[in-house]
This record gives C-alpha cells, structure tokens and sequence, in this order.
C-alpha cells in the first residue's frame, strides 16, 4: 500500500488552484503524476510517487550514503589481510 | 531503475549481512512496521541470512489487512445502493467482509471500479454527473495526502457527487499500542520509509525517549533493509534508545510540509479499531467538520452489519507480531490468496501473502 516508486520528472505544469502536474519516467514508462506536494521540482529531478502523487524529491548526496559506507567496509577489509584481501 | 536497481546488488548485500553478524552478540528481536519492508525481507531472504543476529517480527502495517470487518461491510452495503459507483486500489476489493468481497459484489451487477490514484476516482465523479462516485479510501499516512486531495479539489471545483468512505490509520498510535502490550517482545523498530517521508521522524524520537527503544527509518530496497537493520542492531548493542534517518534520500526529519498542510486541513485524528487488533486510541483520521459534505457514511445511511472473523484464522497475532503466518493451521490450504480467510492473505502486503509467495514449500 506504502508503495513508492523513484521516477524521473520529464514535464512539469503549473495549473489553476495551485496544482502542479506533471510526467513522470519510471524505466521508459511515463505516467501522468500529481507534483503538488513537490512544488519546486524541476525536469531531470527523481520523485518517489504513490498512488499517482509525488511525496518527496530524491536527495542525489544522501542516496549515495550506504555505497560510501559499503566502500569504507571494502577498505577495512582489505586493512585486515595482510596479503591484500580476497 | 535508477534508485532501484543498485540498491539489490548481492554483492553489497553480503558485506551487510557479514556486517550485521559480526556486529550482534545475540538474536535482536525488531520489528519492521511496514508491509511493503516485510515484503521485502520475505522475498529475499533476509529474515533467514540473519538468522542468530536479528529475529523480524513482522507489523500491523498493512492498511488493506486492518481495515475492520466493519467498514468493508459498509462499502459493500454503499456499493449496492442504486446509482453508486464505488472505486478503491485493487487490494481493497478482495478483503473479505462478513457477506463476501467487493468483487463479489461487482461480479452481482454493483459498479465497483478499481483505481490507481484517489484523483481517478474524482475525475469518474466529474465524467459522470449522474452517478455517485464513492472512494473507498484507505490507507496509512503516506496515502492520506492524496486522498485528502482528492477532497481538497472535489470542494474547490464543486464536485457535488463525489464523497470518500475513510478507513485511515496511523503508525505512532499502534507502535504504542505494541509496546503497552505486556506481551511485547520488540527491542527495537524499523520505522516505516514512506510515511516518514510524509510525517519526517520526530514522532519516533518521541516514542524512542519514551519507550526506551531504538528506532531506524529505512526504505524498501533490500540494501535499504540491510543497511538500516546494522544501524539498529549497533543501536541495540550499545543499549542507545535513539532514532536513525537511513532513507534520508527520501525522508527528512519533518516530512513533507506542502503535504501535511493539506492533510491537515482535510483529516483530523479519531479513534480507530483495527481488524485483527481491536480500538486503538487516536490511531485513525476521519474528515474535519468543514468536509463532513464528503463523508460517504453522512450521505448513504447503511445497515451496520456485525459479524465475527473466520474461527480458524490467526491474522490478530500475526499483525500484532506474536505468530508467524505459517503457525496457522488455515495456511496455504483452507486459506491462500485465491480463497482467503484473513486480510493478511490478500494484500501483496501481508504478511500471510508474503509467506504464501516466497515460503511455499516450508509452509
């Protein structure tokens, strides 16, 4: 039901009663998306959509923290073995 | 997928789960709240890769599986009156009520409609003036400010024959309701990506000072889990009973704003009873007074039908995380997803499903 999916927005529309919309590209799929609760976003930015709406703008910096820790964990191990790691 | 694909890389995987096992010292008991997390850990194994360092318990949060007995009874009841067209997402149509599902009734003559958004179902309303269009609208917080939209916009653009049957609830109130039970057996939670990225965290921060518990947000994607399950078992070992943001492409510590606002606006906070588990104060959101016009149970007076739940099913426990789907003795034969007898087994999100999917042969 909490269903997000990350898309990135190819079209955004400014409308009446302050409701953005716009296209949104999930894997060469587009779809129609609600992108009023992210008012500020720009073509080229990713979303997370549920149910037809964006709930948040995907941070590019904080998506990238798991793979920086993972490296450091590669680095350790490699310290680890004196012959140089598997 | 961008965003998607590089968080199941296996080899990534592995470095966690080797990460988790060498940092536990003993079997953490945590519990993920969210359905579509459970989903995951069952589809990929990764309740059994951690198995002596981390025991899942599996959650309530699955809206579809909670949703009481009650209302579904109501939707089927409104479904049935002449003239209404009655849409919801596609889940909602298979939950059982007392006398049946909604496909059922559709398949008697009713116009039940599956949706994808809460907007589909506004825009039939506006496509066809004559009929009634009623929304059958359920979900936790992630799904609230759509819905609350859907109403937000019926209201400005005078949508006179659309209205919304509510069925929402909240994660806080039922995580309380857990850890007030004697019977608890969750250290620590994983607290649920999405509707933190509507609501941020500081809720859990609240509930962590309170409880003594550690709470980690994290996202859907099996390096999500794995990377949020570390940080909960470092918590765990280091007897810290605080909150972590691991899903911080998405969430930040307030949420969505722009979202709650309108939220906010449309929904305000009520008792709610949860199927399975019983009333929950202050768990649910019903529609303030100045959208009382769209509240479907104001405007079709329907027969309140009170039935009991299937004797031999056990969805209870298994929401409230004391059995797991495959302890039940209706599993996977009086009860499978063609034919069930609880929630759980409906939802792609329950977790009765998810045993059914990916535990076939154990179960």
């Amino acid at each position: 039901m909490c269903l997000g999916v990350p898309g990135r927005v190819v079209e955004v529309t400014r409308s009446e009663l302050g409701i953005v919309t716009g296209k949104v590209e999930f894997g060469g799929i587009v779809k129609d998306v609600n992108l009023s609760y992210t008012p500020e976003v720009e073509r080229g930015q990713y979303v997370v959509v549920h149910v037809g709406f964006s709930i948040s703008t995907l941070d590019e910096q904080e998506a990238r923290r798991v793979f920086d820790y993972l490296e450091e964990i590669g680095e350790l191990e490699q310290l680890a073995s004196p012959e140089g790691g598997p | 997928m961008k965003y998607v694909d590089e968080y199941r890389e296996p080899e990534a995987a592995r470095k966690l789960v080797a990460a988790i096992h060498a940092t536990a010292t003993t079997t953490h008991r945590v519990m993920e709240v969210c359905g579509g997390q459970t989903h995951t850990l069952i589809r990929y194994g990764i309740d059994e890769l951690l198995e002596g360092a981390v025991e899942l318990i599996h959650g309530p949060g699955c809206p579809v599986c909670v949703t009481p007995l009650e209302k579904i009874d109501r939707a089927l009841a409104i479904a049935a009156c002449p003239g209404v067209t009655l849409a919801s997402f596609g889940d909602m149509l298979r939950v059982p009520g007392s006398r049946g599902d909604l496909l059922a009734a559709k398949a008697r003559g009713a116009d039940v409609r599956v949706v994808y958004s809460p907007t589909d179902a506004l825009a039939l309303a506006e496509t066809h003036p004559d009929r009634q269009v009623v929304f059958f609208a359920v979900g936790f917080e992630t799904t609230a400010p759509a819905n609350a939209m859907a109403v937000w916009l019926a209201a400005r653009k005078n949508v006179t024959n659309f209205s919304i049957l509510t069925s929402h609830v909240r994660v806080p109130p039922a995580i309380r309701a857990i850890m007030d039970d004697p019977d608890s057996r969750v250290q620590g939670f994983i607290a649920p990506g999405h509707v933190c990225s509507i609501m941020g965290y500081r809720e859990y921060e609240e509930l962590a000072r309170e409880y003594r518990v550690p709470f980690v947000v994290a996202g859907f994607e099996p390096l999500d889990l794995l990377d949020g399950l570390l940080a909960l078992v470092r918590l765990l070992e280091d007897h810290e009973a605080d909150t972590r943001n691991r899903y911080g492409r998405s969430v930040r510590r307030d949420g969505n704003t722009e979202a709650r606002k309108i939220m906010d606006e449309v929904f305000e906070i009520s008792d709610m009873t949860w199927r399975g588990i019983g009333p929950i104060p202050a768990s649910g959101l019903r529609l303030t007074a100045r959208y009382a016009a769209f509240d479907a149970e104001r405007r079709f007076c329907v027969e309140n039908v009170r039935a009991s739940e299937p004797s031999a099913c056990i969805a209870g426990a298994v929401l409230q995380g004391k059995r797991k789907p495959h302890d039940c003795a209706a599993f996977g034969g009086a009860c499978t997803p063609e034919h069930p007898l609880g929630a759980p087994m409906v939802s792609t999100e329950g977790a009765c499903a998810a045993y059914f999917a990916f535990r076939k042969v154990e179960g």
